[in-house]
């Protein structure tokens, strides 16, 4: 017995970890849901069910008789009087293979703000629909989000098939109708399943009274789905945190790796100096790394002593971010108070906090269509593309190619809030530079030939992108 | 080389992360520590976060001065072995006047001892950022909590009007007198903990081993007389049994469980068998319906 919990103990401690954002309402049975796969890992304990049925006989909404599974999950006293989740609330879970945290959201447009706070962080989303309605408005926000959050996969969970008869032509079409709505948001991964969260088909085991469903259960999916691709590994990006001097000998700079891979002798970058380094050591308390990779906080030391502070950022030479003080943004708005352009906001990216001012608004979106309205100040829970002027030089990646670079909070200089989050698209040239000041290459008069003109127009854009704007003469 | 980590080598990332962050942040923080297990793991997270270096901030322990004595040697031993700074505060006032669990009930005692010493030496110290060992998985209120949760300057939790969250970027910005309590292992669940001691040798306080203790059942707790202040109508009853405890507290308030548990592989194996979850050993949560939220907006953990 005793080697049998060592066994498990080891084998548990390499489990991985899947984050998911479940997105739905109420009345689509979404705590249900999560209730149900709690329940049937078997990770309730005995008490926290018995306080549900003392809670259920009080002021449950189920039947008499049934387990209401959303009472378990609603944690706050007002929101149990409500009715209704309001906030996001954190569910834990494991299975034999991995361990889950679930971030619960409501559903309702009015909490937008809820469902982008629990989705930032989630490798793969749940949309609930209700068999009996299909996709609804509420179905395409949430798809929505989900893409512009660029969470990487999608689990369409059509549920409430008992009330249906279990028919396949019923499931078929809410699945065509969805998978076409999610190639248009250019979303890749998409699977849906047909469930009864409230009798419990195709959630953990597999149902016989769906068997023209091929997929597996939806426990088994989620259990089994590759995530350790969907982080960056190609772009090294270190935001210094941090800067550790315990004696006059070691200067450690420690921080997460956002992105990418570092190993020991590596040179190095650190921006915005532009000054170079080699890596000469990979601090842990653990000992010393050869290499190390992101999501893991480490401490670096260099080959020469160059002055870096927090904020600044490491990077390789031959691998630059974007660096610009101008940026277009997909941005949303997460206060009660509405945008007001004439404040100076604090913005946060990683660890570096400047100064910046919303410059431009070029749309909103009108988030059950998403059809882009003309520019307005946001409301609460509005969306929309802007234009963001920094104080400081920023160092960052499109967020679709670099989450852990591509993000940023806006917070509110007199309220202290964190008035909106922010998805960066690109950076924007220059303001003022005239195109007559810009550094110019004519090609003919270089002496090169049309041949090599596709691969200088590659740089040039990609050098745009990094902020530097050149013009070409062919 | 692969390329992953395992969901403990992520979660330590994550924590080590928000401990830096507050550090560099914050003016003058603070590590609440409560001598239990997820504090002993939150301590060893700082001393990672900041290794080869010391812990810039110091630990604080509020005595409620009706803990174990098993508690207290174990923290001044800790602390003095791992070079930490240690502040140790205590409602005087209160525990003059003699207050305490037996005479004046566990709601009195909670507020004064702890939520009372608590608020007193935060403001005491000006304390801008205080990190505490909550997990949100071990209670509804606070599997709703941010990771740096606001506090206003009467140190209130506010759960209507929380400051989104998103990736991890954390808002640390306060007016003057107001606070940020920081929850690093928010996302670490007990089994998550004790796999983490086991995997990284973190020293424990001894109480969470089984070992025969002299205990007496008081409404359907068992509970350990830890010294001579137990009610003398109690003291005939007192019975030597074999029991550990999930959870560490003021010992009147805290219940033994009966077991042979001897060492974390036991442990884990009684905790994964097992069918109680832990804070049904601990007393205060029966107090009233949402008790534990009801505190924390008061400023208790």
């Amino acid at each position: 017995m005793t080697n049998n919990i060592h066994e498990f103990l080891d084998a548990d401690e390499r489990k991985s970890l899947l984050r998911l954002l479940t997105a739905g309402s109420v009345d689509d049975g979404k705590s249900t849901l999560i209730g149900r796969l709690l329940f049937d890992s078997k990770k309730l304990y005995e008490d926290q069910l018995q306080a549900l049925e003392r809670d259920s006989k009080r002021i449950g909404n189920a039947g008499a008789g049934q387990i209401d599974y959303a009472l378990l999950l609603d944690g706050l006293k007002a929101e149990r009087e409500e009715g209704i989740t309001i906030d996001v609330a954190y569910r834990y879970f494991s299975t034999n293979l991995r361990k889950f945290i679930i971030a619960d959201t409501p559903g309702h447009e009015q909490y937008t703000r809820n469902m982008i706070t629990g989705g930032s962080t989630a490798n793969l989303a749940i949309i609930l629909v209700d068999a009996r309605t299909g996709i609804i408005t509420q179905t395409r926000r949430h798809t929505f989000l989900v893409s512009l959050l660029g969470i990487k996969h999608i689990v369409l969970a059509v549920n409430k098939m008992d009330l249906v008869d279990f028919s396949r032509d019923v499931f078929e079409h809410i699945r065509d109708e969805y998978l076409a709505l999610t190639s248009r948001l250019g979303i890749e991964d998409v699977t849906c399943f047909p469930l009864s969260a409230l009798e419990g088909d195709n959630v953990v085991e597999k149902s016989e009274r769906t068997p023209w469903f091929e997929g597996s259960s939806l426990l088994e999916f989620i259990e089994t789905v590759p995530i350790h691709l969907d982080r960056n590994m190609q772009d090294f990006r270190f935001p210094v945190q941090y800067v550790l001097r315990p004696n006059l000998d070691f200067r450690g700079f420690c921080g997460k790796v956002a992105s990418g891979i570092i190993r020991k002798g590596d040179e190095i970058m650190a921006l915005p100096s532009r000054k170079t380094s080699r890596v000469k050591s990979i601090v842990t308390y653990d000992g010393e790394l050869q290499e190390a990779f992101c999501p893991q906080c480490i401490t670096i030391t260099l080959e020469d002593e160059i002055d870096i502070s927090r904020g600044e950022m490491l990077v390789k030479p031959d691998n630059l971010p974007c660096i610009g003080r101008h940026i277009q943004t997909k941005l949303v708005w997460m206060d009660e108070e509405p945008m007001d352009r004439s404040k100076q906001f604090f913005l946060k990216a990683g660890t570096n906090t400047t100064r910046a001012t919303i410059s431009a608004i070029d749309y909103r979106f009108d988030v059950n269509t998403m059809e882009q309205l003309p520019g307005a100040d946001f409301q609460l829970n509005e969306i929309g593309q802007v234009q963001i002027t920094t104080a400081k030089t920023l160092f960052f990646d499109a967020y679709s190619r670099n989450k852990a670079t591509g993000a940023f909070i806006l917070i509110d200089p007199i309220t202290n809030n964190t008035s909106a989050v922010g998805m960066i698209e690109k950076a924007l040239k220059e303001e003022g530079i005239h195109e007559a000041e810009l550094p110019t290459l004519d090609l003919p008069r270089l002496g090169i030939t049309s041949e090599h003109y596709n691969a200088i127009e590659t740089a040039v854009r990609e050098l745009s992108r990094q902020g530097l704007e050149i013009k070409v003469i062919q | 080389m692969n390329y992953k980590l395992s969901h403990l080598q992520e979660l330590e990332a994550e924590s080590i992360h928000i401990i830096r962050e507050v550090a560099a942040e914050f003016e003058n923080p603070v590590m609440l520590y409560s001598i239990g297990k997820d504090s002993s793991v939150m301590v060893r997270l700082a001393e990672k976060a900041f290794a080869p270096g010391k812990v810039p901030f110091p630990l604080m322990h509020i005595d409620s001065k009706w803990k174990f004595r098993e508690m207290i040697e174990f923290r001044d031993n800790y602390a003095r072995e791992h070079g930490w700074r240690l502040i140790v505060e205590s409602n005087m006032e209160a525990f003059q006047a003699g207050v305490g669990p037996f005479t004046h009930g566990s709601k009195v005692h909670t507020d004064l001892m702890k939520t009372k010493a608590l608020l007193d030496a935060l403001n005491k110290y000006k304390f801008d950022a205080a990190f505490g060992g909550a997990r949100r998985d071990e209670e509804k209120s606070r599997a709703k909590e941010r990771i740096f949760s606001f506090r206003d300057q009467f140190n209130q939790w506010d759960p209507k009007n929380q400051r989104p969250e998103l990736w991890d970027i954390y808002n640390s910005r306060v007016h003057k007198g107001e606070s940020i309590r920081v929850f690093p292992l928010s996302n670490w669940t007990e089994l998550d903990i004790w796999q983490y001691i086991r995997l990284e040798n973190i020293p424990i306080v001894p109480l969470y081993f089984a070992k025969e203790r002299p205990c007496v059942e008081i409404d359907g707790n068992l509970i350990m007389a830890d010294d001579d202040r137990l009610p003398k109508e109690y003291v005939p009853q007192i019975q030597n049994r074999m029991v550990r405890f999930r959870t560490l507290g003021c010992w009147p308030l805290t219940g033994a469980v009966e077991s042979t548990a001897a060492t974390i592989e036991d442990i884990v194996q009684e905790m994964m068998t097992t069918t109680k979850s832990e804070r049904t050993t601990r007393v205060i949560d029966f107090d009233q319906e949402a008790s534990m939220e009801q505190k924390k907006r008061e400023g208790y953990f």
